[in-house]
């Protein structure tokens, strides 16, 4: 430990905590009180639990939570793609460090491009449709986007299509990091390629697939808000992708009630801090992996 | 320890040393292969739809929306780069984001290197705390912060945002900084203190030298960030002239629904600036985003 006068270490952190507190302190208290009233501008009475009643009797709030709680629902097929594939490529074929470059390609477009892009190529008359349709399957050829049961299915095969190419590179690099004598000591012991995988690699994998699911989890509850603002365009058809966010969005700057906006806040921030709860004992589990 | 292990881990990115198929069967070889093609086909239609669609015209899009254009047309590009201010938005993303991510850094290290090398009361709390904040979703702050910067006129400036978005990155990066100070040996500073350095000194002239691998892992990490988003500079900055690229390509696909080919030149104009950087600098920013989650 470095000695030194008794104030120095705070004069280090001080500007660290004015930051802290300027934009997660204050904000975060501020939500719990201003949920409470109905604000004007600045500052308004005290209402009680009017702002959670309005919530709770809004169907838009309703189907917001909904949507978030189907959208958590796309981490299993975003486990079950990035893993796949990180699996394959660690065969390491020839080539498979070009294959790699390529598929993170999708994480490097920033959400609004990519959200854009798909949203022409799903659109009615799009590419999409006119594939399915020259290829004979026009039953399939959906309105993707317009269509309020259809679009935040769509919404969240493009959320899975991205952001697995980020759970590609993070299992690659974890099953790299394993020791392969195991795997070697199972093939001899006769085990074939998928029981090796099955009983000798995957549960090394334990802590990074836990890890990868609680950011998943978070990312669906509470980041998805670029996706929504831009593909169906601001959570449409007919609140048909409205998520947390974007209602969080709506009530405090289109609708100009911050006071309800707030109190759905503050129902969020306890969602995240439960999520932020689990995701830290996984991360604690997977540095121990690392470890063993 | 721990970061060494971290360290290990993303390290070990590069080391996919021997090839390790030769035991499967040739057919489960074409089986991989076919897969990993597939995947990467998957990966790069968007990208391979944006590049040819920029090429058409409005009429050749509306006949063929998958092929290869009959006739290149620069039209497009010419529009864009001529009617629309996307290198404007390009220079002030890289004004707020490089801002962003020097504040953040400065403060974080420095509140880093007491929590990791000096004993004060309340540190561990302070840590824990910090870390903690990782996970608050920054739509929860902004109604509250709106507000407030409407108050003290920082609505709609760049100090303004580069305090939001330092803030936001701050809680990460101290995890990070401090994981890694923590391994730095403590008789490099002792001996340095000894010969009369103050703290800021050691800092910057032990310390900082020493940590070039988690200074690259925050810079890519916090940078992408910074760039990419959109809620808070959609919310923050709604004079025209401080656009940042993400609100400028949300404003202008907007107004471009009918174009495509128009809008999608727009696009590649845009995602250009991150594709060169990860280009140039790839093993870096994979194995940055990598050690970031992990240790994130």
């Amino acid at each position: 430990m470095v000695r030194t006068k008794s104030y120095t270490p705070y004069l280090f952190v001080l500007p660290l905590v004015l930051l802290l507190i300027l934009i997660f302190g204050y904000p975060i208290v501020k939500i719990f009180d201003f949920s409470f009233k109905r604000i004007r501008g600045i500052d308004g009475p005290n209402i009680g639990f009017d702002n959670y009643n309005a919530l709770f009797s809004d169907p838009a709030f309703t189907e917001a939570i909904r949507h978030n709680l189907q959208l958590l629902l796309a981490v299993v097929p975003l486990l079950l793609v990035s893993l796949g594939i990180a699996i394959v490529l660690y065969e390491r074929l020839r080539g498979w460090r070009w294959y790699r470059t390529l598929v993170f390609i999708p994480y490097i477009i920033a959400i609004p491009i990519v959200g854009v892009i798909l949203k022409n190529m799903f659109q009615f008359n799009g590419p999409v449709n006119q594939i399915l349709r020259s290829a004979g399957a026009s039953v399939l050829a959906q309105d993707w986007l317009g269509d309020k049961n259809i679009a935040l299915w769509t919404v969240m095969t493009m959320i899975v299509w991205r952001e697995s190419a980020f759970g590609i590179i993070l299992f690659v690099s974890r099953l790299l990091s394993l020791n392969e004598e195991l795997t070697e000591a199972a093939q001899l012991d006769g085990a074939n390629w998928w029981q090796r995988i099955r009983f000798v690699v995957l549960p090394q994998l334990r802590g990074v697939i836990e890890f990868y699911l609680v950011i998943g989890l978070i990312t669906m509850a509470a980041s998805v808000f670029a996706y929504v603002y831009i593909v169906p365009g601001k959570g449409g058809p007919a609140n048909g992708t409205m998520v947390l966010e974007l209602y969080i969005y709506n009530w405090g700057f289109e609708k100009h009630l911050p006071g309800i906006a707030s109190a759905a806040s503050v129902l969020l921030f306890v969602v995240a801090a439960v999520l932020m709860f689990i995701l830290f004992r996984v991360r604690r589990r997977a540095a121990a992996e690392e470890l063993g | 320890m721990a970061q060494q292990t971290a360290s290990t881990f993303a390290d070990s990115y590069e080391e996919g040393r021997r090839p390790r198929s030769q035991n499967s069967s040739l057919l489960a070889r074409f089986a991989f292969q076919g897969i990993l093609i597939l995947a990467t086909l998957v990966a790069l239609v968007p990208a391979y739809f944006m590049v040819i669609s920029s090429f058409k015209t409005s009429n050749a899009y509306q006949l063929d929306k998958i092929g290869f254009p009959a006739l290149i047309t620069f039209d497009n590009y010419q529009q864009v780069l001529t009617e629309h201010p996307f290198f404007l938005w390009m220079g002030n993303s890289a004004l707020i984001s490089i801002g962003s991510v020097l504040l953040s850094t400065v403060v974080a290290g420095m509140a880093a290197f007491a929590i990791a090398r000096m004993r004060f009361r309340g540190r561990d709390t302070l840590l824990a705390l910090t870390t903690s904040l990782m996970a608050v979703p920054p739509v929860v702050m902004v109604v509250p912060l709106f507000v407030l910067f409407s108050q003290i006129k920082l609505l709609g400036t760049y100090p303004g945002v580069i305090l939001i978005y330092s803030g936001l990155l701050a809680p990460f990066s101290v995890y990070l900084l401090v994981t890694f100070f923590r391994t730095i040996p403590t008789d490099l500073i002792e001996a340095a203190l000894i010969d009369g350095s103050t703290s800021l000194g050691v800092l910057w002239r032990i310390i900082l030298p020493l940590s070039g691998a988690p200074l690259g892992t925050l810079f890519i990490v916090n940078l992408l960030y910074v760039w990419n988003d959109l809620l808070i500079a959609l919310l923050f900055l709604p004079d025209e002239r401080l656009r940042t690229l993400m609100v400028g390509v949300s404003v202008f696909q907007g107004r471009f629904l009918q174009d495509i080919p128009l809008s999608m030149a727009g696009m590649a104009l845009a995602s250009l600036p991150m594709l060169i950087v990860y280009i140039l600098f790839q093993r870096y920013f994979i194995r940055g985003l990598v050690a970031g989650a992990v240790k994130g």
